[in-house]
C-alpha cells in the first residue's frame, strides 16, 4: 500500500496484481466458521486498491505454484513456507504481466531486513536476477538503500522521493501511513499465508507421507484449513466439524468421502479420507461418537454415507479420551 | 444485452472474485452476470471488486446459506 501511494505521489499510474496460491489466508476460515461471522470479512487486497483508487487483477496461480512449494530452489523457511522461491515466482509472474499488459515497470513493497528469509540485503538481487525482472523491479520503500534502477536511471521515478527503511520495525511505515493520512491498514508483519503455520504445515506433510506423494489438489487445501484432523490409521484420516459453519462446508465434500454423522445425539459431520476397512469405520464411528453429546452415553448410532449415496448404520460405544493416542492428532 | 450465470458455490474467496473476473472478461458492456455463492465473504468482495473496476451491482441477494451478485459489465 504504502509502496504504491509512494509511486503515485509522484504522478504514476499504478495498477495492482494480487497472485491467489491456495494458501493465502485471506478470511477463508473467517468465511467457513460460525463463530467468526461477525469479522468482516474483507479481501485486504481489493480493500487497498480501493483506498488507493487503483485496479487490481486477482491472478489464480494455484497449478502453477505446486512447483514452488514442491521444488523449493532455495529451501523452505521455519515451516512449509518457501518464502524467497515464492517471491521468485511472483516477480516473474509479474514481470510476464506488465510485458503483457503495457505497463514500465513492477514496485513491490519489500524492505530489507524486514523478513529473515526472503527480505534480506543478500535475497534483494537473487529475487530481481532470477525472477528475470532485473532492474525493472523497483522496491520504493528501500530504494536508496539498492543500487539505482531502470525507472530511477531513466528519470521515470524520481529517487530522491523514495525511502531509506530497512529493519524489522514497523514504525517508519506507521509514520509513513500517518503522513499520507492512512489509518486503516492490515496487520502488519501479518502471517497471510497458511504455509508459515506450524499446524497446518505438520497437516500438509501429514498429508503427503500418507497419500506417499507430494503432491495436492485445492480441495486438499481447502480441507487442511478446516475441522480437527486425526488420523487413528496410516491409510485414513478424519476430518471431524468443530462447529455448523464447518459441518456445512464439509457437507459439500460427501460425494467424494465417506462421511459420518450422529443419528442419536447431536454430534459433528466427519468426513473420512482414505481407504478405511469395514473394521477401521467401527473405530471411526466411536471417535465421531465421542465428539458429539453422546460421548457419554453407552451407546451411540451413527450413520455412515457412501460416496455413491448408499447409507449403513453403526451403534457403537464412544471411544474413551485415554484410549485416543495424542499421535492421532495431526 | 446477454444475461449469464456463474456457479461459485463452495469456492471461498477470493475463488468467487477470481472467477467472476474471468468470467467478465469474456462478455460485453452491458450484458449482466449472476454469481452464486456460498462465501459471505463475497457480499464484501465482489461489490468491492465491481467499483474498482467499473462495474454496477445490480442486486445482491442471501438465504438459506447462499449469496447471489448480480453485476452489470461496464466498461472498465
Amino acid at each position: 500500500m504504502l509502496a504504491a501511494k509512494t509511486i503515485q505521489e509522484q504522478g504514476i499510474h499504478v495498477e495492482g496484481i494480487n497472485f491467489f496460491t491456495g494458501f493465502c489466508v485471506e478470511g477463508h476460515t473467517h468465511a467457513i466458521r460460525e463463530k467468526d461471522k461477525a469479522k468482516p470479512k474483507r479481501n485486504n487486497s481489493l480493500w487497498v486498491a480501493e483506498q488507493l483508487g487503483i485496479k487490481l487483477h486477482i491472478v489464480d496461480v494455484i497449478e502453477e505454484y505446486k512447483n514452488v512449494l514442491l521444488n523449493p530452489k532455495h529451501g523452505y523457511g521455519q515451516h512449509m513456507n518457501p518464502c524467497l522461491d515464492c517471491k521468485i515466482f511472483m516477480v516473474n509472474k509479474a514481470r510476464q504481466w506488465i510485458a503483457e499488459n503495457g505497463f514500465d515497470f513492477i514496485i513491490t513493497g519489500e524492505v530489507i531486513g524486514q523478513r529473515p528469509m526472503s527480505q534480506r540485503k543478500a535475497t534483494m538481487p537473487i529475487v530481481s536476477k532470477e525472477s528475470g525482472a532485473g532492474d525493472l523491479l523497483l522496491r520504493p520503500l528501500c530504494a536508496k538503500n539498492l543500487p539505482a534502477t531502470l525507472p530511477e536511471r531513466e528519470g521515470w521515478v524520481d529517487r530522491e522521493k523514495l525511502h531509506d527503511i530497512t529493519g524489522r520495525s514497523r514504525k517508519p511505515q506507521m509514520a509513513m501511513a500517518k503522513a499520507f493520512g492512512i489509518d486503516d491498514y492490515s496487520q502488519p508483519a501479518g502471517g497471510c499465508c497458511f504455509l508459515t503455520d506450524k499446524n497446518y504445515s505438520a497437516k500438509l506433510v501429514d498429508l503427503w507421507q500418507a497419500r506417499n506423494s507430494r503432491d495436492y489438489e485445492l480441495d486438499d487445501v481447502m480441507l487442511l484449513k478446516v475441522g480437527r484432523h486425526i488420523r487413528p490409521q496410516a491409510h485414513y484420516k478424519m476430518i471431524i466439524a468443530r462447529e455448523e459453519g464447518e459441518g456445512r462446508f464439509l457437507q459439500g465434500y460427501m460425494k467424494e468421502y465417506v462421511s459420518m454423522s450422529s443419528v442419536s445425539h447431536i454430534g459433528p459431520l466427519v468426513l473420512i479420507d482414505g481407504a478405511p476397512s469395514a473394521e477401521d469405520l467401527y473405530l471411526a464411528a466411536s471417535i465421531t461418537a465421542r465428539y458429539g453429546q453422546g460421548r457419554d452415553a453407552e451407546q451411540v448410532e451413527i450413520n455412515v454415507a457412501y460416496q455413491d449415496g448408499s447409507e449403513r448404520t453403526l451403534h457403537v460405544k464412544p471411544i474413551l479420551e485415554q484410549d485416543m493416542p495424542k499421535a492421532w492428532f495431526i | 444485452m446477454k444475461r449469464e450465470i456463474l456457479n461459485a458455490r463452495r469456492l471461498l474467496c477470493p475463488l468467487p472474485v477470481i472467477r467472476t473476473q474471468d468470467k467478465v472478461k469474456q462478455m460485453q458492456v452491458g450484458d449482466q452476470l449472476e454469481v452464486i455463492c456460498t462465501d459471505p465473504g463475497v457480499m464484501q468482495d465482489i461489490p468491492t471488486w465491481c467499483r474498482i473496476n467499473g462495474h454496477k451491482v445490480l442486486e445482491l441477494l442471501s438465504g438459506d446459506h447462499e449469496y447471489t451478485v448480480v453485476l452489470e459489465v461496464g466498461g472498465g
